[in-house]
């Protein structure tokens, strides 16, 4: 089944083409990266496909609506986290949790229980009314993918989620993302890291707007004869005008 | 509806945690009427007088006696010398002098016109030209009791009265003022710097990409502010009232009417700043230099608009405070309706929409 499909997307700013009619398709259960130079067009395409922000032209759906007119209908079917692990620091962990539970329509009972689900995964019961202000990085940040993935969403968007967290907490994070995905939760993601890039079960990389190879990390590695996704990346991304 | 509960409740977490803000927002206005009022004072209090008399007649001695019963002046130096006259002022322990010519009485009979000098600290202009005000107040009084005792052609003696405010309380004057400001300061800046420490974090682009409407989000925003202010105008007009002794003269419906649609106006100014800025100290200084400091010099609240050189008057009619002031003193005041404020209203009626209008046009177009 597939979750997001996208034919000759593209948004345009004025005379610059950020996005330059992108196609392509994600299976249901999917580990999705979305590779790219700064500048290259992720945002903006990953903005499209979250319903924040109208494609110029081209078709998309994502979890079965149009990005063009039922942007309001995709929002509640998605998960979003952005690159600052937005969590309300004056708030305490159940709080905030309580909140976008509260945003998403779910009722009081089913956060309370599904609350009790995560705190207990990640381990951290006895810092549920602790305030989000005072925890470490790393947890702020799986706090923040738990928080994505709460009102168990078909598509879950994670924007460089990994910035400026160590190798250990990243490593974790990824098995994080593995649970989802085994739960049937499509995982969109960006990076900046080619190690996690291997992580994904089919990856794009973008380059001045377009999509320019877009395979398993294994098939990449062969067809740009590289022994790594650093040499596929840099491959491509010499190749850019932009930046 | 469960989700706009949710986050209005959030909104009142983030203010009601913040204790020292929420102090602060309290105490300001109190403190700042309290303030005002006996600091950036216009009465005039006990003035260090210092007496030169020349003549040492009945004449001089009467007009002495009676600026020392008038109860604002204080003769503290008796001087013998015109040379001691420049060591008093330099010491900085005189306010003002009172010097009287030789044979003052007999010129003052015969009519050739007896001379009379006052000198004031001019370095504190406004305070100056007050006591030379009640010096001359107190001689125009000893001036008619003269004539009188002469037989002299009667002249006229004026009887003043202030209306509305008798005691000329400077608290009149600083309630309306430090109510303008507060209530911009909560509304204005509190809004869009909340509003931009969403964005700031990261928080707000969750926040659009959640199923609550954009506008809800706005809404929830303002909910808090907007309850505070309330709050907060409740404790200025309780203090002011039942601790300063200031009348709420008029109608009170017709009075949080006005604090209504002030507070809309100030609301909008902080959501088109904060579509504007993209950090809390861009948004706390646009909001300081643009809204307050003009808000402070040009809406009345130090000095009077009437006698600003022309082109600030002008510019003080953008100034949303200036508006809201002159209506506050006639509703509040004066206790006058509806009818004699609609210029008033209908400026900041204007305002309001206005910004309302700019502004969630700005916001759509960020989106």
């Amino acid at each position: 089944m597939k979750v997001i499909t996208a034919h000759n997307l593209t948004k345009r700013f004025g005379s610059f083409t950020a996005v330059d009619g992108i196609s392509f398709e994600v299976e249901k259960g999917e580990i999705f990266g979305f590779l790219g130079a700064n500048g290259a067009g992720k945002t903006t395409a990953m903005r499209m496909f979250c319903g924040l922000s109208r494609p110029t032209s081209g078709e998309a759906t994502v979890a079965g609506f149009d990005v063009f007119t039922q942007q309001e209908q995709i929002k509640r079917h998605i998960g979003y986290m952005s690159q600052k692990f937005s969590l309300y620091e004056d708030l305490t962990v159940k709080e905030n949790f309580t909140l976008f539970g509260g945003i998403y329509g779910m009722k009081p009972s089913q956060i309370r229980e599904n609350f009790g689900l995560t705190v207990g995964r990640l381990g951290i019961e006895k810092y549920a009314d602790t305030l989000v202000g005072g925890l470490p990085l790393g947890w702020k940040q799986k706090l923040a993918f738990s928080l994505s993935v709460f009102h168990s969403p078909e598509i879950v968007f994670l924007d460089e989620p990994t910035g400026g967290v160590d190798p250990v907490a990243r490593r974790q994070f990824w098995e994080m993302i593995y649970d989802a995905a085994d739960k049937g939760i499509t995982v969109f993601v960006t990076t900046h890291y080619m190690d996690e890039a291997e992580y994904c079960d089919r990856v794009s990389i973008m380059v001045d707007g377009r999509v320019e190879a877009l395979d398993s990390p294994r098939n990449l590695k062969q067809k740009f004869n590289a022994d790594d996704m650093y040499g596929v990346f840099l491959y491509l991304a010499r190749t850019a005008k932009r930046s | 509806m469960r989700r706009f509960a949710s986050f209005v409740k959030k909104e009142f977490i983030h203010i009601f945690r913040d204790r020292v803000t929420m102090l602060i927002l309290f105490l300001m206005p109190i403190v700042m009427i309290v303030l005002f009022s006996y600091a950036v004072t216009t009465e005039v209090k006990c003035i260090q007088t210092a007496v030169l008399d020349l003549s040492g007649d009945f004449a001089t001695r009467k007009i002495i006696t009676a600026l020392e019963n008038d109860g604002y002046f204080q003769i503290t130096r008796i001087l013998h010398s015109p040379n001691e006259l420049q060591t008093v002022f330099n010491d900085g322990k005189i306010n003002l002098a009172v010097v009287f010519s030789e044979n003052f009485a007999e010129s003052l009979h015969h009519g050739t016109g007896a001379s009379l000098q006052l000198l004031a600290d001019g370095t504190e202009a406004n305070s100056a030209a007050m006591y030379v005000n009640y010096a001359q107040g107190v001689l125009r009084g000893c001036l008619f009791d003269f004539n009188r005792l002469d037989g002299a052609a009667p002249v006229i003696n004026t009887n003043v009265k202030m209306l509305y405010n008798p005691s000329g309380k400077s608290e009149y004057n600083f309630v309306p003022g430090v109510m303008g400001l507060m209530l911009l300061l909560i509304n204005a800046m509190m809004t869009s710097v909340s509003i931009v420490r969403e964005k700031e974090r990261g928080t707000m682009e969750m926040l659009l990409a959640s199923p609550l409407p954009p506008f809800q989000i706005i809404l929830a925003k303002l909910a808090p502010y907007f309850t505070v202010s309330a709050a907060v105008l409740a404790i200025i007009l309780l203090f002011s009232r039942f601790m300063l002794g200031v009348p709420i003269a008029g109608n009170i419906f017709l009075l949080l009417g006005l604090c209504l649609l002030y507070i809309f106006v100030a609301l909008a100014l902080g959501l088109l700043i904060s579509t504007i800025v993209n950090s809390q100290l861009a948004a706390m200084l646009v909001s300081g230099m643009v809204l307050m400091m003009p808000t402070m010099l040009l809406s009345g609240l130090m000095f009077p608009i009437e006698s600003m050189p022309k082109i600030l008057q002008w510019l003080s009619c953008i100034v949303p405070a200036r508006w809201f002031i002159a209506a506050l003193k006639k509703v509040m005041i004066q206790g006058v309706g509806f009818e004699n404020a609609i210029t008033e209203f209908a400026v900041l009626g204007f305002m309001a929409a206005f910004y309302v209008a700019l502004s969630l046009k700005k916001f759509k177009i960020r989106l």
